[in-house]
């Protein structure tokens, strides 16, 4: 909140009223977008601004969706357990890549091994053994793990 | 041409996305509280849950066939509602958002196969997106709208239409012979803009299918009926008249957006056309005796204007009770706007979107905590008989909100629309959290960080 003062502090004889408006400083300067400084900056419409990590990991933002890991089985790929990975469904999924597939409903992370029609999900760590899918079992790509977020402790 | 984009069975496409497990099971989501089925997959459909199905008469429908059951999930809704949405708009000069679910693209000017094209879209918003979508195309949104019908008919019940009409049908590029026969397998209830009421009127009159409404003669058919009919009769034929304000509302939300005339970058203007569409959606609300228990507020730049930075959001406000109030409708949606607006952005189209509707005369009642915290003079002037409790002096309030509603559309009726404004955002009152039953809701997916799917490694 702003509150007005000063204007009349020093000056004896009754203050002039000043008008008060409730006003939230951080919804004012969201709407402003840029103050007036009072003359006109030539660089006004090639603006510097802060890296957003929305723009630089997400390249097709309405194919992006955000899931949580849980396990071990790809360690070795550099995902752990509690890490968040950014799932983008617009990438045709080929092999190497580390995709989320729908196995019998369930989400799982693993490498894609895809040579010819044949197919198999590779974990990135020994004590886990591969998938590959039984006869009649449908395994579906779900989407492209293209980003992995590793929070540490602080 | 106009192609209508609608996805199918669209909160349970939404849900399933998340949980892969639902797809091939009946699935149904509830209304608020928990009340009935107000989106059904098509196994679902298949058992006879039909919709509007009071939630406590499907339980034999659980134990005996696994119907699964979830509490709406809107705050998920509204963002697939966006992703899907922003696909389709690339596809066309024009997109006009209908409903939560359905678009109109108007292809005026666009040249190539639109079979084609609105085959790609429908692939690309169920690769990325993951909802399965029907569409229709038409030279008449009446007709983008019968051809949705009979796009998701198709896929649904084999047979009942040449199976080419499946997922995307164009009724501008089949033969007369064939619109005849299409036309005289249909319902004339299934007509857009034809209710129950006038359907039965229709048919003791003796048309009973879409082909024998066709086949009347406009004038006959206002002076028997009214000038409304008579549109959609000509529009069936292939003359466009429906107006955006003449369109039928849909009938789960109540939806205002507009694109703008030129670019707004302001938040102020922004805030301005969200206050006003709010208004004018409330008012409608009201006018079909309802109340919202959220509201969806869309903004978004120009995909045509290539070399603009794009951006698009969507938020959905959910609202502490269900109400029709002009005020808080439009504080919420303001609440939700100051969380989405960006500055440095050419916003081309703006929306808000009611969603959760459910009749007035069934509303919970609860006390207010709210009102404890209100300050002295303010609901109380409206009701000179305070008690000092705070429910009573909610209550009252409510009355008087009511009252002050009903001028205002009063108003507004005789004096034409806008008349009498809201004075933009004035109050600052942010209603969070579900204060109803919603026992089976699933997580927020993809807005509440805590939220996401959970994914096996």
């Amino acid at each position: 909140m702003y509150s007005i003062s000063q204007a009349n502090s020093s000056t004896d004889g009754p203050p002039t009223p000043v008008p008060v408006v409730a006003v939230d400083a951080a919804w004012v300067k969201s709407l402003l977008g840029s103050v007036q400084a009072g003359f006109p900056s030539p660089a006004e419409d090639h603006g510097v601004e802060r890296i957003d990590l929305n723009k630089e990991l997400i390249k097709h933002p309405q194919a992006t969706f955000l899931m949580r890991v849980r396990g071990a089985s790809m360690r070795e790929a550099g995902i752990d357990d509690g890490d968040v990975v950014l799932v983008d469904r617009a990438i045709k999924p080929s092999h190497g890549h580390v995709v989320v597939a729908v196995v019998d409903g369930e989400f799982t992370v693993k490498r894609l091994w895809k040579r010819g029609s044949n197919l198999k999900l590779q974990a990135a760590n020994p004590t886990y053994p591969d998938i590959l899918p039984r006869d009649g079992q449908t395994v579906e790509v779900w989407g492209v793990v293209t980003t992995a977020i590793k929070s540490m402790i602080v | 041409m106009f192609a209508l984009v609608d996805g199918n069975n669209f909160y349970v496409s939404c849900e399933r996305v998340f949980r892969p497990s639902l797809v091939g099971r009946p699935v149904i989501v509830l209304s608020n509280n928990d009340g009935c089925a107000i989106a059904r997959s098509n196994e679902a459909k298949a058992l006879g849950v039909r919709m509007g199905h009071p939630w406590f008469q499907c339980k034999d429908f659980e134990r005996d066939h696994g119907l699964v059951a979830l509490s709406a999930n809107f705050a998920l809704y509204g963002d697939m509602s966006e992703r899907m949405m922003v696909v389709a708009s690339s596809y066309a000069p024009r997109q006009e958002i209908y409903s939560i679910d359905e678009s109109f693209l108007d292809f005026t000017g666009v040249p190539g196969d639109l079979v084609v094209m609105c085959r790609d879209m429908r692939a690309r918003i169920l690769q990325w997106v993951g909802i399965p979508c029907g569409v229709g195309i038409g030279p008449t949104k009446t007709l983008a709208k019968l051809a949705n019908y009979i796009s998701k008919t198709t896929e649904r019940k084999p047979g009942s239409y040449p199976q080419k009409l499946g997922q995307v049908c164009h009724l501008g590029a089949i033969s007369q012979d064939e619109l005849h026969a299409v036309f005289a397998a249909t319902d004339v209830g299934e007509v857009w803009g034809v209710g129950k009421r006038i359907g039965a009127q229709l048919r003791e009159g003796g048309v009973s299918t879409v082909l024998d409404l066709v086949r009347l003669d406009a004038s006959t058919v206002r002076r028997h009926f009214s000038v409304v009919l008579e549109k959609t009769v000509r529009e069936l034929q292939g003359t466009q008249c429906i107006e955006v304000d003449d369109q039928p509302a849909p009938k789960q939300q109540i939806m205002v957006s507009r694109s703008f005339g030129h670019a707004v970058t302001k938040g102020r203007d922004l805030a301005t056309a969200i206050t006003e569409y709010t208004s004018r959606a409330a008012e409608k609300l009201r006018g079909q005796g309802s109340a919202a228990g959220a509201i969806v507020v869309f903004i978004r730049t120009s995909p045509f204007r290539k070399d603009d930075p794009q951006y698009s959001a969507t938020v959905t406000v959910p609202l502490l009770r269900p109400t029709a109030d002009s005020a808080l409708l439009a504080t919420s949606a303001i609440a939700g706007l100051r969380g989405i607006y960006k500055a440095g952005f050419k916003y081309a189209k703006a929306g808000v979107m009611l969603v959760d509707l459910q009749s007035t005369d069934m509303q919970q009642g609860e006390l207010d905590f709210d009102a404890l915290e209100t300050p002295p003079g303010h609901d109380r002037e409206v009701d000179q008989g305070v008690s000092g409790s705070a429910l009573t002096c909610h209550q009252s309030g409510q009355r008087g909100r009511a009252k002050l509603m009903s001028a205002m559309d009063a108003v507004n009726g005789r004096y034409g629309r806008g008349s009498l404004k809201l004075a933009g955002a004035g109050l600052e009152i942010d209603r969070k959290g579900w204060a109803m039953k919603q026992e089976r809701r699933t997580p927020q997916y993809t807005t509440c960080w805590g939220d996401i799917a959970v994914v096996r490694a």
